[in-house]
């Protein structure tokens, strides 16, 4: 099915079918979530019907055929840049820490974070 | 031993750990490890900041390791050179790879994404071949950097509970190696010597100084149970904060019995990673595993792709040195040495000075139970090979006794000499049979009443008669040898 999303006002129903096919709401509150975006359930509603368009899209370039064409790793024609290993100044720590927002034991003071342990 | 060929190559089989559940159903262990390695670079992963631990919180940073907007990372060629040595020794293939940027919020990384390799890894398709002749697949060896290092203020330092945390990025970019293993390992004792090895292998390439004390080799464990004699993976555990080989096997053991406790029960396993608590000698959960998709990997678009050429990765293959497995496969072959002892002796890193001896003319049996049992692990001082052959001949020709081999060497270690001489100096001369045997009379007539002892059967008292004939001799007799004759006079 190919729908634009002008023709949404003409063919409701038929647009919510293309919105539900790409992307539920579900989904977009679980990205939102990762990125720990907080969104309002209007913002939910207007993210999901974009974001359908934007996978319809990916669709599209999908249809392309790309047989025998290697992937894009980097769009620079480059690769192995390297630098030698040799040490060079570090920052001074007064200088990095009077830019953190709390400080403690010149180190970085943090909110309590639930989660891995590293 | 049963040989087979594996999906690891040709390995020994090793008899699986199981736990019997109280219906009498065996379950087997299957384990697969995770490993971190600090690579042992001059500076970190993409930036020219010390690569060092221990420094004072927070002066090891700079743009890029902090994340700071505008900061470009540029890979450290010898985070490639170590990576790649490591690769190759593990007999991975080298190839073509790519950065990724795996995405989450957690203080310990500023940028609020670590960078990772994901679909393309630099190493791929290894294998480690353990001590026992058993082969365990690596899947992958891939490159990452380190993250920071987060203290947890209040709540006894656990992190549940933390008031707030307190980070130091010193360790934020340090390089790593993550080295995947395949679910091949067995037992508990196999997941040891697994990590045994890989350490020997990082030092012997010199990659990481594989310090898991101070956090440069870091293991986790992939556990799961299945019935035994079944094929089937079961639903895996990550066990993290393994700090020692000993928390590593004490975790696998206890993760094991846990986990058939619930599938005895009829209950599932959860996918999820758990905590090791070394004091408490158990598991807690910790969080439900992600998904990967969770981590939004995508392509690094900071950093270019890495292709080594084949000329580099060949100058990586010539100047390898011996690995472990190959060392101890020489000493074998050369000497006879039986499994173990090879382990040992290579394990020491003096199979290089027993195989020098042999082709001076020593003993090998003899140079070996020296070295496996009497000399120190690679510090041998003043010993020479030659010194360490004539010894050894000595003693398999019957002119030095165990004992007396022993200290000869121990005066050789400590400054060098001429073994005859040394032996002469200590009256080493070897005792006759019949200057021996009466000494043994003597030290037999002194104490009739522990003599009848003996003769009736406490084998105790033995020890009391080889000390006199010991005083006697001035330590000359050997010990074996009157242990023999006390016997002989006993039964007569």
């Amino acid at each position: 099915m190919r729908i634009r999303t002008s023709e949404r006002g003409r063919a409701g129903h038929l647009y919510d079918a293309f919105v539900a096919e790409r992307i539920t709401r579900e989904d977009v509150a679980h990205v939102a979530d990762l990125a720990r975006l907080s969104l309002s359930e209007e913002e939910l509603d207007l993210f999901t019907v974009q974001l359908a368009a934007v996978l319809d899209h990916a669709e599209d370039v999908e249809s392309l055929d790309t047989e025998g064409v290697p992937p894009t790793a980097h769009p620079l024609p480059l690769v192995n840049v390297l630098r030698e290993d040799v040490v060079r100044p570090s920052l001074d720590r007064a200088e990095v820490l009077a830019a953190a927002p709390a400080v403690e034991d010149d180190r970085f003071r943090v909110p309590p974070a639930l989660g891995e342990e590293q | 031993m049963t040989f087979l060929t594996t999906d690891a190559g040709v390995g020994t089989i090793v008899e699986p750990f199981t736990v019997t559940d109280p219906s009498g159903q065996a379950w087997e262990l299957v384990v697969g490890l995770e490993v971190h390695c600090e690579l042992a670079t001059a500076t970190k992963i993409f930036c020219g900041c010390a690569n060092e631990f221990g420094s004072e919180p927070n002066t090891n940073v700079c743009p890029v390791c902090l994340g700071l907007p505008g900061s470009l990372p540029v890979l450290n060629r010898q985070v490639v050179e170590l990576a790649m040595r490591l690769g190759r020794a593990l007999r991975c293939r080298v190839e073509p790879s790519v950065f990724h940027r795996k995405n989450y919020f957690y203080p310990d990384m500023p940028k609020d994404y670590q960078v990772s390799q994901y679909d393309r890894p630099i190493n791929v398709d290894g294998e480690l071949e353990l001590p026992d002749g058993s082969v365990v697949g690596i899947e992958r060896a891939h490159l990452e950097e380190d993250t920071g290092k987060s203290t947890h203020v209040g709540g006894g330092g656990r992190i549940h509970d933390a008031l707030h945390s307190l980070v130091d990025y010193n360790r934020a970019g340090v390089p790593l190696v993550e080295i995947v293993g395949r679910p091949h390992i067995r037992t508990p004792e196999q997941a040891r010597a697994y990590v045994q090895e890989l350490r020997a292998v990082l030092l012997a390439t010199g990659a990481s100084d594989a310090k898991m004390e101070e956090g440069s080799m870091r293991v986790d464990a992939n556990v799961s149970m299945r019935r035994a004699g079944t094929d089937e993976l079961g639903t895996r555990c990550e066990i993290k904060n393994l700090n020692s080989t000993r928390s590593l096997v004490r975790a696998i053991e206890y993760e094991a019995r846990r986990q058939v406790d619930l599938l005895s029960a009829g209950e599932r396993i959860v996918q999820q990673t758990r905590h090791w608590d070394e004091a408490e000698g158990r598991t807690h959960t910790l969080r439900s595993k992600e998904e990967a998709d969770d981590y939004r990997y995508f392509p690094e678009p900071d950093l270019v792709p890495l292709e080594p050429a084949a000329e580099w990765v060949a100058a990586v293959d010539a100047a390898l040195p011996p690995l472990p497995a190959a060392r101890r496969r020489a000493l074998s072959d050369r000497t006879g040495a039986e499994q173990a002892t090879a382990a040992l002796v290579v394990e020491r890193d003096l199979d290089a000075l027993v195989l020098t001896a042999v082709d001076a003319g020593g003993d090998p049996d003899r140079l070996l139970t020296r070295a496996a049992n009497d000399l120190a692990a690679a510090d041998v001082g003043a010993l020479t090979a030659p010194a360490f052959a004539a010894v050894s001949r000595m003693e398999a020709d019957g002119a030095l006794t165990a004992t007396q081999a022993k200290v000869v060497l121990a005066e050789l270690v400590a400054g060098g000499g001429d073994p005859q001489a040394i032996a002469a100096a200590r009256g080493f001369e070897a005792m006759g049979e019949d200057e021996l045997a009466a000494a043994v009379d003597a030290a037999v007539a002194s104490d009739p009443a522990a003599w009848q002892r003996f003769v009736d059967g406490d084998p105790k008292v033995a020890g009391l008669f080889v000390g006199k004939v010991m005083k006697a001799t001035s330590g000359k007799a050997d010990g074996k040898a009157v242990n023999a004759l006390l016997r002989q006079r006993a039964a007569g």
